[in-house]
């Protein structure tokens, strides 16, 4: 059957399962927009900036484990697709990004909303094509949605040429998709799970550490198994948040730079480390000498170029966390059997005595004040009233560590916060792609002033395509984590980090036909989410909160992890904090 | 990461699609990570949807075993040899034109004898020669001809093959040809992802 290159395009989506693309069209994609009138079955949101395309097709992977879609014109709006492009790079997301093309015979000619859109985003995609065949477009499609959701997931981009999309090819779709050269490994190797299951029950004092790929994995039963049969406390990262519930008694929440001070001191004093799908992070290990000194590490990512790259793994095991997991308990159940010797038993119950000692006397606390609003204070708030029922999606800075640390997360995939990248301006265009994916669901965006004004056009498509979004914005006036590192870090020499002068949100929120509601006293918090909740249609809802409230605890950067600055700092922790400038 | 051993230069082979793009790919990864390429050359094998490269790369152990995993990663990789691990041969090829005035033509002629170089180009004042060997013999012969007056030199980079009666190339098309099997499903019913395994 011969088609244009825009109707193989269509086919070879619906083919491939997608139901919603994100996108915005411009001169070279034309095409395919007018196939697109009277295509059934695909529904198209209009975002309004590119990024926000990319960003929700993110948001729709993230809550639902399929591959997300953006579509896009040339030039411009393949640049303005990159930063979406490395953050789902970073945090590992399957997102497939089309972008229009000048035609071919154009390329390289400088011509009207030219870009080397492959070329530029050769390093952050974890694949890209450029089709210059017609006769490619229904294989390339069906390479780059595969690619995209198997062995690590990440982004893919499709460079599709003006011409290629209006000339007519023969559309045959293919049955299979054969890479020789891409063989990702999904089972782990029995010999490395045997030895790692004699480790486990060998350690005194283990540490389960998990990370977003038990998240992209859907592991969380497996990690929940594992953690309840050998009674290990469990620690998740910001990716792998939601993988364990943060109620459960053996979860010791988030570690890393922002962590607990439980989890950070039990990681510290482990003598056997348990990493799932996670990657040994920056912002977790802090200096990565002094991380974990004692234990035995053991490493389970589908990723091998993921282990052994900061730390050295004692025994590794490449493969799917829920595949390797399942293996392992059954592994352990076998071994268990045998029984535990007493040796360990004994200090198993001093290890869990210890832990609850550290949890006793440092949790996570902050200052009540009846006057001013507390942003830890609105998350808790957040958390009690959607019962950790509701899809969180948050912007970047001291609010998402507020909001990682406070709320009480009950499931997977209902959390997206940009992580490895931390792009300012995710929240609201990603909420707008888990409304989308969840049309029934709560969606609560929490936001920054700072991150909020980056792609606050998307109020525009929330209201337009009827997307619900409840966004609650933490407004203290401030670029706030950059302006706490200037506070503890530069001695408090704020340098352009004062954002309050404008907007008035709730104006803001109106003139694009939203709800707006403020809240300035803590006795308004309650009242105002209850009402942005049960509002419906999207709203904003603009807190208030004490300009100058710090993130707490804190790992200096480039410090261990056991330094943990745990209230504000007085002079001296300030100097030493100050001379780890050159850590990142 | 820790200290490891003291960096040395790998000859790495990389068997990789002959696709558009490819070579940007592995010289952006090797940019983007900061890893030093001391030489590349690359060219066809004997399938001519394949090419091998050969990087010659300097590093201690954790950086090659990183240098390694990067490279399979990339989708269009398809083996990855760290031939400075086993017996090779290692060959690399010069063109050298040096001065080559009345009085000292004849000892240039020798010095060409003695390493088996060619002259493929003869000038009043110059000679090219053409060279090949081992990167040693390539560097022995630039310092003895330097005191003459380099006028250009051009080298190809280093390539390589393992020694024995294996071979890499056929062992792709063999191992790897066929169309890869989906891996075998879990036993508890499968999950509602939305895409294939």
């Amino acid at each position: 059957m011969k088609l244009t290159g825009a109707r193989i395009f269509l086919e070879c989506l619906k083919r491939e399962g997608v139901d919603i693309v994100f996108g915005l069209p411009g001169g070279a994609v034309l095409p395919i927009y007018d196939a697109l009138y009277d295509f059934p079955g695909l529904r198209h949101i209009l975002v309004r900036q590119e990024a926000a395309a990319g960003h929700a097709a993110e948001g729709y992977s993230r809550t639902t484990g399929r591959v997300g879609v953006a579509l896009v014109t040339s030039g411009p709006a393949a640049t303005n697709l990159v930063t979406a492009l490395q953050d789902a790079y970073m945090d590992s997301i399957p997102i497939v990004a089309f972008t229009g093309q000048v035609p071919t015979h154009l390329i390289g000619n400088d011509a009207f909303q030219e870009a080397d859109n492959v070329g530029i985003t050769r390093s952050c995609t974890k694949h890209n094509f450029l089709v210059k065949d017609g006769n490619d477009l229904a294989p390339m499609i069906k390479e780059a949605f595969y690619i995209a959701a198997t062995g690590r997931p990440g982004p893919v981009h499709v460079d599709l040429p003006k011409d290629v999309l209006v000339k007519e090819w023969l559309f045959e779709y293919p049955e299979k998709v054969h890479l020789r050269s891409y063989n990702p490994t999904y089972e782990g190797h029995p010999g490395q799970i045997k030895k790692a299951a004699k480790s486990i029950l060998r350690a005194k004092r283990p540490v389960l550490y998990v990370g977003g790929g038990a998240i992209s994995s859907d592991a969380s039963e497996e990690v929940q198994r594992l953690a309840e049969l050998t009674q290990i406390p469990v620690t998740t990262t910001l990716m792998g948040l939601g993988a364990f519930p943060s109620e459960h008694p053996l979860s010791l929440e988030m570690l890393g730079m922002h962590g607990t001070y439980y989890a950070n001191m039990a990681v510290h004093n482990s003598d056997c480390l348990i990493a799932v799908g996670a990657r040994f992070d920056d912002r977790v290990t802090g200096k990565v000498e002094l991380f974990a000194p004692q234990a035995e590490i053991i490493h389970i990512d589908i990723d091998p170029s993921s282990i052994s790259k900061n730390i050295k793994v004692h025994i590794p095991i490449v493969g799917d966390a829920r595949r390797v997991l399942t293996k392992l308990v059954e592994e352990l159940e076998k071994e268990m059997r045998e029984g535990v010797p007493s040796i360990v038993r004994e200090a198993r119950k001093q290890w869990a005595e210890q832990i609850a000692d550290w949890r006793a006397r440092f949790p996570l606390r902050y200052d009540w004040d009846d006057e001013v609003i507390k942003p830890q204070y609105v998350m808790q708030e957040i958390s009690n009233l959607t019962r950790g029922e509701a899809l969180i999606v948050t912007g970047v800075g001291q609010h998402q560590m507020w909001a990682a640390q406070y709320y009480r997360f009950k499931h997977p995939r209902a959390w997206c916060t940009s992580g490895g990248l931390g792009t300012m301006g995710y929240g609201l265009p990603t909420a707008l792609g888990v409304q989308a994916a969840h049309p029934d669901r709560l969606v609560v965006n929490i936001d920054g002033d700072g991150s909020f004004v980056m792609n606050s056009q998307e109020l525009a498509t929330l209201y337009e395509s009827r997307l619900p979004v409840k966004t609650v914005i933490i407004n203290n006036g401030y670029h706030g984590m950059v302006r706490q590192w200037q506070e503890i870090i530069y001695k408090g020499r704020y340098c352009a980090v004062d954002v309050s002068s404008s907007p008035d949100f709730v104006k803001l929120a109106e003139a694009y036909g939203c709800v707006g509601i403020r809240a300035t006293k803590p006795s308004e918090v309650v009242p105002a989410l209850e009402k942005a909740f049960s509002t419906p249609g999207p709203v904003v809802v603009d807190m208030m909160v004490d300009r100058e409230e710090d993130v707490f605890p804190m790992v200096p950067a480039g410090g261990a992890n056991k330094d943990m600055i745990l209230e504000r700092p007085n002079k001296e922790v300030k100097a030493k904090a100050a001379k780890s400038q050159t850590g990142f | 990461m820790q200290n490891g051993s003291e960096p040395r230069k790998h000859t790495i082979a990389v068997l990789v699609e002959n696709r558009f793009g490819v070579l940007s790919r592995v010289a952006g990864l090797f940019s983007a990570r900061g890893y030093n390429i001391e030489s590349l050359s690359v060219g066809e094998t004997l399938d001519p949807t394949v090419s091998r490269m050969t990087l010659v790369v300097r590093g201690d152990e954790f950086v090659i075993e990183q240098v390694i995993k990067q490279l399979h990663k990339l989708i269009d990789v398809i083996k990855v040899t760290d031939l400075s691990e086993e017996n090779h041969v290692e060959r690399e090829m010069i063109l050298v034109k040096v001065n080559a005035e009345r009085t000292f033509r004849a000892e240039i002629l020798r010095i060409a004898d003695i390493f088996r170089a060619k002259v493929v180009d003869v000038t009043p004042v110059t000679y090219t020669l053409e060279a090949t060997g081992e990167e040693s013999k390539m560097t022995a012969i630039i310092e003895l001809l330097r005191p003459f007056g380099i006028q250009e030199l051009v080298r190809t980079g280093k390539v390589a093959i393992a020694r024995g009666s294996k071979s890499r190339t056929r062992k792709v098309d063999e191992k790897l040809g066929k169309a890869r099997e989906p891996a075998p499903p879990l036993k508890e019913p499968a999950r509602d992802i939305g895409f294939e395994d």
